[in-house]
């Protein structure tokens, strides 16, 4: 088990260090260098950088000061939105707020999804899975910010039932959390009502039954368990799912999270900001999906931990 | 148990009939079928896949799905209607008064919960024992179906088992519950050989201690002749012949049991004997049509064989064979050669 | 006597006395125990004729009728899309002055907005940027994913081995990250060269526009992997079919085995994943698009024409709804139609 641990840790480890240098990479693109392309800055702003950084020597020296200043949990300042203020501070101070929500939609979408596509199989054929198979579909067909902006004219603005910005009382939950959790939810359910039928149609289903296990045992105990391996797998993606849906939401919501920051920071071009962000957000996904590689073993034993992992 | 058990009827179905209701029409899967089968023996179901075989066997467990409904006749079981009980009631039967054990151990069994679990739960379910007793039950049925280091064995899980265990495994389960009759769907078939001698050695050796029945479906003659005592022989969802094991070997009554034995490979064969195959392909069952189902195959075919329904035909005490041929009409027609 | 050699033993014991009964009531046709002619057991037999797999596909596709409805507001939409424009002599830049923020009429069913365009065309022609993204983007995801898959199974062993780790790691870059960084870098290099540049691949991609470009190379780089693993399997289960073994058993050179056997197989797949890949584009294209990083003036897609009307929301409501419906509705009859593609070619009836 450790082994595996360890494994995933290093895998996971790669994969961060990696998107770190295509960040930076990637912004020395940018005509000037990410630190400079702010024309004219004060001396001793330009001999404070270059003293971090190290301006003038070539772009892999300067990628490895980043990452050890990284390291040490500096990213640097930003250069256009809040002149002066490191970004750590900033990404701090503003992920608590797209966190809860997030938490929030992504409770929601698990706790709402598993049931409907448990209900959805259960009743296949029928007109409740028909409807319920037309809804999710319909779920994972429209785009995040149509949701969004949608329940904000007619719920918010049109029939005034729910406050339309920021977060003030629990009822400005509603709204973002139901956008952010819509298409995960509906996403979901499908998955689990395939899995669902998937794991009905199973010969140890039907030795259960032989047995003479009771109907609810066989759902809760014998099917459920089974169904949901598909389900764990996907909160890898659903994590990152929800961090960038959140910056529609976000945006749409006037919702002062690290997502619509992170937007206008590219509108902005503010560079230390999206590198920061960039990476912490990746960072973030990349340690959601070692988490839960490590959950699954826990509910599959089938699980070879030498191997490190099914797929 | 005594020998008079054995002259009381324990199963009894009549004129079972299944059929599937699928989009394109109605499968009649199993299409009238009578058979008897007394305390502590043994009967044999034979049939090639599609015959019908599995699915009246799971009929008598109430194991049928959607389509699949039974439109008539009866089963009876221990002096019970079986088709008359309620869901709860067919809950506390199977598993409990019969068991059933299925084809391909390798998914048979839930991957995810020790095969310690899932044996203390098919005693748990029907008996209210505490778990420490339920454990030692499941531990001394590890052993009688031959686990070695059965306490270990409790807590691993099933893919850390070669399929032959598995279907020891499968054996122990369906015993665990002292059941009166055991439905065995095709065991071996998914076995190798050698170890198919070992499951068939072992439950005659079962079946010897505990007098249990059993129903053995399979399309094997060789493991019909090694364990069982009476033999149905089944043909597009109808008995075709029924008998004794001796009856069905030695004294074969209908063309496609002859045809069945003949396409065995035999170990004291000559040299260059071929098997002798039987022609053409299995019945649709969407569709059958009039007559005997095995007609347009049967080398002895009549005009009325196509016409008509062929009745079940006494040819001995409890053999049984359902075939145009054994007609006083039909032997007339052989007494005197005029074609 | 041809009974009794045949089953190889004498005379039968008396009849049973009820069947003796039944059969007395019988009457029986003359010929009736004579043989059988083997055209009469032929014409017993009703046999149906047999289909093709992909006769079999057809059918059940068109027995799905919500798979049917689909494909036609898909063909409506790409009608729409292409044709629609021709119908009116102004385009969608044109510029009407006097006609500016002109509510829903008859002269212009969608309005037009505060530049005096003609919101009916411009979304006609949103429409035909947002397919023509899409498809263009699972192409590409087609090409490279198949090839990748493709070799990846084929060759198996070590080679399959280190193409798949370079696939997980792939699969462990959160991708809309690297979609936004990369039009974000490329943006500013790339409107450089534009202006300075006088070649014509400047010029094609100029209209193009940077963060489209972005976009393009975004797929190219990352979205293949679900169409490589996808064929990979398919390939790798393939091979080990026993029918593969069988044709090489019957003598079949390779090539043959993967013409006959092997691609056909894939076709399937690799037609629904493809026709699956078209509405997550351009879902992908309308959130980017959205979010200001997506098409860039003049051209417009679905997306960016909802970004744009963000500002007006309240007031001009349905410059935001009519792109946002016509968006969904593309991409739900997209879905249902690769969702009933799917169903109709696998055989395996897994509703």
């Amino acid at each position: 088990m450790i082994k595996f641990i360890a494994k995933r840790v290093a895998q996971a480890l790669v994969v961060i260090l990696l998107i770190t240098c295509l960040t930076f990479l990637l912004m020395n693109l940018v005509p000037g260098g990410p630190f400079l392309s702010e024309k004219n800055p004060p001396p001793q702003v330009l001999a404070a950088m270059e003293a971090k950084y190290g301006l003038d020597k070539p772009v892999p020296v300067q990628l490895k000061n980043y990452i050890v200043h990284m390291v040490q949990g500096d990213f640097g300042v930003s250069l256009k939105m809040q002149k002066n203020r490191p970004v750590t501070t900033i990404i701090m101070e503003m992920f608590p707020v797209s966190a809860k929500v997030g938490v929030i939609a992504l409770v929601g979408a698990v706790l709402i999804g598993v049931p409907i596509g448990c209900i959805a199989a259960y009743n296949r054929g029928n007109w409740i899975d028909s409807t319920l198979r037309v809804v999710t579909t319909l779920g994972v067909s429209i785009p995040g910010f149509v949701v969004a902006t949608v329940l904000l004219i007619f719920l918010g603005s049109m029939w005034k039932l729910l406050p339309t910005m920021g977060l003030t009382s629990w009822q400005s939950y509603i709204m973002p959390c139901f956008s952010l959790a819509f298409y995960p939810m509906c996403y979901i359910g499908r998955l689990a009502r395939s899995s669902m039928l998937d794991v009905i149609n199973q010969e140890y289903i039907r030795t259960a039954r032989a047995k003479g296990v009771p109907a609810l045992s066989i759902v809760f105990k014998h099917a459920l368990r089974n169904a949901f391996i598909p389900v764990l797998t996907y909160l890898g993606p659903l994590t990152a799912g929800i961090l960038t849906g959140g910056f529609v939401v976000e945006t749409v919501f006037n919702i002062p999270g690290l997502g619509r920051y992170f937007v206008q920071s590219i509108m902005n071009r503010d560079y230390p900001i999206i590198m920061g962000t960039t990476i912490f957000l990746a960072a973030f996904i990349v340690t959601m999906t070692l988490i839960v590689d490590i959950l699954y073993k826990a509910v599959d034993p089938r699980i070879d931990l030498a191997k490190g992992g099914s797929k | 148990m005594d020998n008079n058990m054995r002259d009381k009827k324990l199963l009894e179905v009549k004129d079972l009939r299944v059929s599937f209701f699928t989009p394109v029409g109605e499968v009649k899967a199993v299409g009238g079928i009578s058979y008897d089968l007394n305390y502590g023996e043994v009967m044999g179901i034979v049939g090639e896949s599609g015959s019908g075989k599995s699915v009246e066997a799971y009929s008598i467990m109430g194991l049928l799905q959607s389509p699949g409904k039974v439109v008539g006749g009866s089963i009876t079981f221990d002096g019970e209607d079986v088709l008359a009980k309620t869901a709860k009631e067919m809950q506390d039967f199977r598993g409990n008064s019969v068991s059933m054990i299925f084809q391909n151990p390798m998914t048979c069994l839930n991957p995810v919960y020790t095969i310690g679990n899932q044996l203390i739960e098919a005693v748990r379910c029907h008996k209210k024992v505490s778990k420490a007793e339920a454990r030692a039950k499941a531990i001394e049925m590890l052993e009688l179906v031959g686990i070695n280091n059965p306490e270990r064995r409790m807590s691993q899980y099933p893919h850390e088992f070669s399929g032959g265990m598995r279907q020891r495994v499968m054996i122990a389960m369906g015993l665990i519950c002292d059941p009166k009759m055991l439905i065995a769907d095709e065991p071996t078939t998914a076995l190798d050989v050698t170890i198919q001698a070992q499951i068939i050695e072992l439950m005659k050796d079962i079946q010897k201690k505990t007098q249990m029945a059993i129903v053995f479906i399979t399309h094997n003659l060789g493991v019909v002749a090694e364990i069982c005592d009476r033999v149905s022989v089944m043909y597009a969802g109808k008995i075709v012949e029924q008998g004794s094991v001796e009856d069905i070997f030695y004294r074969p009554q209908h063309p496609y049991t002859l045809g069945l034995l003949r396409s065995m490979p035999r170990v004291d064969a000559e040299e260059y004997e071929r098997l002798i195959p039987i022609e053409g392909t299995p019945v649709d069952m969407l569709n059958p049509p009039a007559g005997c189902p095995f007609g347009p195959r049967c080398e002895h075919c009549m005009k009325i064989c196509l016409r008509v329904e062929p009745p079940s035909i006494n040819v001995a005490e409890g053999h049984t064979s359902a075939c145009w041929l054994l007609v006083d009409e039909a032997k007339k027609k052989e007494a005197t050669p005029n074609e | 006597m041809r009974i009794q050699k045949v089953f190889g033993f004498f005379p039968f014991p008396t009849w049973q006395m009820d069947v003796d009964a039944v059969l007395g009531q019988r009457d029986y046709k003359e010929d009736d125990f004579n043989l059988a002619e083997a055209c009469e057991k032929e014409n017993f037999i009703e046999t149906k004729a047999s289909l093709s797999y992909w006769q079999d596909a057809w059918r059940r596709l068109k027995k799905n009728k919500v798979a049917m409805v689909s494909l036609v507001i898909v063909i409506l939409l790409l009608l729409f899309a292409f044709v629609g424009p021709l119908f009116f002599e102004h385009d969608y830049t044109t510029q009407v002055r006097g006609d500016e923020n002109i509510d829903p009429s008859w002269q212009y069913p969608f309005g037009t907005d505060n530049l005096g365009r003609d919101l009916l065309v411009r979304t006609m022609f949103g429409t035909r940027i947002s397919l023509i993204v899409g498809i263009a983007a699972s192409l590409i995801v087609l090409v490279i994913g198949s090839t990748y898959g493709a070799i990846s199974g084929y060759f198996g062993g070590r080679v399959d081995d280190v193409m798949m780790r370079l696939v997980e790691l792939i699969y462990a870059i959160p991708d809309i990250l690297v979609v936004l960084l990369l039009s974000t870098a490329l943006k500013p290099a790339l409107t450089d060269w534009f202006n300075t540049s006088d070649s014509a691949l400047a010029g094609a991609l100029s209209i193009l526009g940077p963060s489209l470009i972005a976009i393009f190379i975004a797929f190219g780089l990352l979205y293949w992997v679900g169409m490589a693993r996808i064929i990979r399997g398919q390939v790798l289960m393939l091979k080990e079919q026993e029918y593969v073994t069988a044709a090489k058993a019957l003598g079949a050179s390779s090539s043959r085995v993967i013409k006959r056997h092997l691609l056909p197989n894939c076709i399937g797949q690799i037609i629904v994943t493809t026709c699956l890949q078209i509405p997550a584009a351009i879902f992908l294209e309308s959130f980017l698009s959205f979010l200001g990083v997506g098409v860039s003036a003049p051209l417009t897609s679905l997306g960016s024409m909802a970004s744009d009307a963000i500002g007006g929301m309240y007031t001009y409501t349905y410059r935001l709804m009519n792109p946002a419906a016509i968006l969904s509705v593309l991409i739900l009859s997209l879905n249902l139609f690769g969702d009933g593609l799917r169903d109709a070619l696998d055989p395996r009836l897994k509703k």
